[in-house]
């Protein structure tokens, strides 16, 4: 039941242009168990998207480069498998959604033909009848009439072409769905919509899913962990209860929750973390959340911390390593941090 | 380019001076804009070549007089001299009628250069005016005008121009009035469009609402900023023309003999491919390297003015 | 679709009349008396006033016009002031050589430009694209004429194998056609390789692969569809332009063209002629663009579903 599907390990990836080299990420350590939904969350630039890119293996051809680590999917090693391989698994074994369902179509092709693509893909000796089944029934399940399916992406509004990739990304049943940020272009009611249809899906396939996401809320609703990144790396990971209700927590995370706006109190401020994300083009010793961290300490910015684990929770701080337990009990602070 | 305002206290731009502050921002950012394209511009290898290559043939076509004699040269014939290859005397050696080559050739490209130049004037003014005002005015008067730019545009260029020169006649002012009306469409739809995309933005807006006559508005703050497409344009007009002015000599409508000019001189050459083919070859490649490096040099304007990075 | 087509239809000929406007305003101009051009130079006062007047010469401008254009609508283009044959019958035994040459043209511009278009852009900054790019930008700066004077000079009288002069066999065609092409050529190269690129890079490709489709399915079945929309409109353009460079090159090669009996109508004063051949010229252009229009309208789901809804409501089961 807790079998692990997929297994991250101290993943390193880099961008190389002509101008520049951007390390974005450094050291990810990530495992989704089967039927489970874990929620990615993070600033734009934390490495999310190239997270999920690298397990597709999708990143930019020759920009995008993995230079360590090993990403496992049912024990099978992705990064050992041949280009053809890899494409029997994409829409598959492991399916991905992004961000922008405006883009996300091709104008020219019939959302029926673009959802019955990716089954003739991995089915190929399948009927031509049998597959236009599957697409109605895949229609269906998204909410969208099966008469429809000869129309084209642009007859859809956005909600509906959001669903539209739903359902091509699922219409093989893959064991995995990575989705980037599924929602953050839609309306707030349609993102409602969407989400619990979502769940509904994921709940009848036992589909395990990654779910990237910047929204707290979103990520309370229908994740069972979550794992927050920060500058290229894992900082925390737990359960929800864990990570939403647990005494310990990263600085960053406290940033996190605290600037999330209040709808009962009533404030002057905004609660911003101060600073912005180190520059990725440089992979400096130490923690990486250093500059902006209202409790560094001095070995902070010249010795990476470990990842301390207890139970379910992982935290990768020196504060909570021996050593920084004693120097935290003298700090007066405490958890309160930078929220007012 | 940052904005001064946002960024408090870096720039010492306080709440006091504020309209002289906002002049100044204006001018500043100008200034460095000019730059910007400039820098951008001069890190394309291949445009720069094609400025080097430009500026070089202007430089050598209109100092020609000082190193060669036009009369001597160019225009009169040596009958004993026909036909010789290139030699120290003749670098490119003489053509059917004893005349150096390359003597014709520069002296060719000098009126090239200046029909050129001259057809540019004449359809950029004549374009901007029409375009500006469609663009301006809007409602029926753009439609009418672009409707009339319509019906220019239905005939081919060349054969527009060619028309024109029959009417007209093949002097040289006529030569340039009839190219210069058959590339006034394109360029009345060029500055048209990008008068509507600056027309959008707010600071036209401001100059209305303090009064400011419709005339000055086009002429100070639309024009100038609308000269980035527009400048890309008028390389490629100029191009074309070189190509233009040439068909039309070739077939005989365009400037004619003895004067040099690289179209008449291919129509000659033409007659002696068999056993002369380098009387075809220099003007070509005279013609050639004009309009490959006004076009190297448009290309890279236009990249270098396109905010977006090409990868 | 038919509604695009009659709508589309309708405004070309308020265009094509204003082009008869244009063109008779312009020849209007033309130094030289039709009347001592017919007649020569030996007649009398009295008989060029007679000629003049039975012309109709001497009535005002827009009277003219007026019997100009009723009698073009019947097929009467008037007389050729140098042959007193009526122009129409001219025009129409050389049409088919101009319209042969513009189309073989731009066939070749469209079979060799936007494949390789296609490859440039898939291989990007290899040496494959340098070279095709660099040879795009010669083509352009290359003059029709000249790259067929050259075209001669290398096929016809250093390696023998192809005519250089005349219309009698299909030969006679290849290289003015390669000369006429050269300019469409590279225009859909660049066209192709810049659409091609920008496409490539949209979101849509993106899902394909995510897919797992084959690359060669990604570039084929979903990137050069969406490429090829612009490009096709470009087309139509593109041959108005080879209509214009096709008058140059029949005269090097001596091609019984429209653009030959067009130059020899200018040289000889012949307006009516001149007014009838540009005349074609511009109908043939405008023609060509509607084509391409409603090629368009098909091929693009966008349009094509404002037309062609019906149809599809009644496909449902």
């Amino acid at each position: 039941m807790t079998e692990k599907l997929l297994e991250i390990k101290d993943l390193h990836v880099m961008y190389r242009t002509d101008d520049d080299e951007i390390f974005a990420l450094n050291g990810v350590n990530l495992s989704v168990e089967k039927g489970r939904t874990i929620g990615l969350v993070g600033e734009t630039g934390a490495g999310k998207t190239t997270t999920a890119l690298s397990i597709m293996r999708l990143l930019p051809d020759k920009v995008g480069i993995i230079r360590r680590g090993e990403i496992y999917l049912e024990g099978r090693n992705l990064g050992s498998l041949t280009e053809s391989d890899m494409r029997l698994l994409r829409g598959n074994d492991v399916s991905m959604i992004f961000q922008d369902p405006m883009t996300s179509l091709n104008p020219i092709h019939t959302v029926g033909d673009q959802i019955g693509e990716v089954v003739k893909l991995h089915y190929p000796d399948l009927k031509a009848e049998s597959v236009e089944v599957k697409v109605d029934e895949m229609m269906e399940m998204v909410g969208i009439p099966a008469e429809r399916k000869i129309e084209y992406p642009h007859q859809f509004s956005g909600g509906m072409k959001q669903r539209i990739v739903i359902a091509i990304a699922l219409a093989c049943n893959p064991k995995l769905l990575l989705a980037d940020e599924p929602t953050t272009a839609l309306d707030v009611t349609i993102q409602a919509q969407v989400l619990k249809m979502m769940n509904e899906l994921k709940e009848k396939f036992h589909t395990s899913m990654i779910l990237i996401t910047h929204d707290l809320g979103v990520v309370a609703q229908i994740c069972d962990s979550v794992a927050i990144m920060y500058a290229g790396e894992i900082i925390e990971h737990g359960t929800v209860e864990d990570v939403f209700e647990g005494e310990r927590h990263h600085p960053y995370t406290i940033g996190l929750f605290g600037s999330i706006p209040d709808m009962t109190k009533k404030t002057d401020r905004l609660n911003p973390i101060e600073g912005l994300m180190p520059d990725p083009s440089t992979v400096p010793p130490g923690c990486r959340f250093v500059d902006r961290c209202p409790h560094r300490m001095d070995v902070c910015s010249t010795v990476s911390p470990e990842i301390i684990i207890r139970d379910t929770h992982q935290i990768k701080c020196h504060l909570f390593s021996k050593s920084g337990e004693a120097l935290r009990s003298t700090d007066k602070n405490h958890e309160r941090g930078a929220a007012s | 380019m940052t904005n001064s305002y946002t960024t408090a206290g870096t720039n010492g731009f306080g709440e006091k001076n504020k309209p002289s502050a906002a002049a100044r921002i204006h001018q500043y950012k100008k200034k460095s804009q000019v730059k910007t394209i400039w820098l951008r511009l001069k890190k394309n290898r291949l445009a720069m070549f094609g400025l080097v290559v430009f500026m070089v043939m202007m430089v050598v076509v209109l100092s020609a007089d000082l190193f060669l004699s036009y009369e001597d040269q160019a225009l009169s014939q040596n009958l004993s001299q026909r036909f010789r290859s290139p030699s120290r005397e003749h670098l490119l050696g003489t053509d059917q009628f004893g005349r150096d080559l390359l003597a014709r050739v520069i002296y060719g490209g000098r009126i090239s250069l200046f029909v050129g130049l001259a057809t540019i004037c004449v359809s950029l003014t004549a374009g901007s005016i029409i375009g500006a005002s469609a663009a301006y005015y809007g409602g029926k008067t753009d439609n009418i005008l672009m409707r009339i730019m319509d019906v220019f545009l239905a005939v081919p260029n060349t054969l527009m121009a060619i028309t024109l020169v029959a009417a007209l006649g093949t002097s040289i002012f006529n030569l340039i009035l009839a190219m210069g009306i058959s590339q006034t469409p394109r360029m009345s739809r060029i500055v048209r469009s990008s008068v509507l995309s600056i027309i959008g933005q707010d600071y036209i807006e401001a100059a209305r609402a303090c009064g400011t006559s419709d005339k000055r508005i086009i002429f100070r703050h639309i024009l100038p900023n609308a000269m980035g497409p527009i400048l890309v344009q008028v390389t490629q007009t100029v191009a074309r023309s070189v190509i233009t002015i040439a068909s039309l000599s070739f077939i005989g409508l365009g400037i004619s003999e003895p004067t040099p000019e690289w179209g008449s001189m291919l129509s000659e050459a033409k007659g002696q491919l068999r056993y002369h083919p380098f009387l075809a070859i220099a003007p070509g490649v005279a013609i050639v390297m004009s309009v490959m490096s006004l076009t190297l040099l448009g290309d890279g304007l236009r990249d270098a003015m396109d905010p977006r990075l090409k990868n | 679709m038919l509604k695009y087509i009659g709508k589309r239809l309708l405004m070309i000929f308020p265009v094509i009349l204003g082009v008869t406007f244009l063109i008779f305003t312009v020849m209007n101009f033309t130094p030289g008396d039709p009347a001592i051009m017919i007649l020569g130079e030996g007649a009398t006062p009295d008989q060029y006033a007679a000629l003049r007047e039975e012309m109709g010469l001497n009535d005002p401008f827009f009277v003219r016009y007026f019997r100009y254009v009723t009698d073009a609508l019947t097929g009467d283009f008037g007389r050729s002031y140098r042959t007193n044959l009526p122009v129409f019958q001219e025009i129409a035994t050389r049409i088919p050589y101009t319209l042969n040459l513009a189309v073989t043209s731009t066939l070749i511009a469209i079979i060799i430009g936007i494949p390789i278009g296609v490859l440039s852009a898939v291989k990007q900054y290899t040496i494959t694209d340098n070279v095709a790019l660099g040879t795009s930008l010669l083509l352009t700066s290359m003059p029709a004429f000249w790259f067929a004077m050259m075209l001669i000079l290398l096929f016809s009288l250093k390696l023998r194998i192809l005519p250089s002069l005349g219309a009698d066999s299909w030969r006679h065609f290849i290289l003015p056609a390669v000369a006429t092409s050269a300019n469409t050529l590279a225009s859909l190269l660049r066209m192709t390789r810049s659409t091609m690129l920008e496409v490539i890079r949209q979101d849509y490709i993106r899902t394909a692969r995510a897919k797992g489709a084959k690359e060669s399915r990604v570039i084929f079945g979903h990137a050069l569809r969406n490429a090829l929309l612009p490009v096709v409109t470009i087309i139509g353009v593109n041959f108005g332009i080879a209509l214009g460079g096709t008058i140059v090159v029949e005269q090097v090669f001596a091609l019984p063209g429209l653009g030959q009996l067009m130059i020899n109508a200018i040289r000889s004063k012949d307006t009516p002629m001149v007014i009838a051949a540009v005349l074609f010229a511009a109908i043939i252009a405008s023609v060509i663009n509607l084509i391409v229009d409603i090629v368009y309208a098909y091929i693009d789901p966008r349009l094509k579903s404002k037309y062609v809804t019906v149809k599809a409501r009644k496909a449902t089961t």
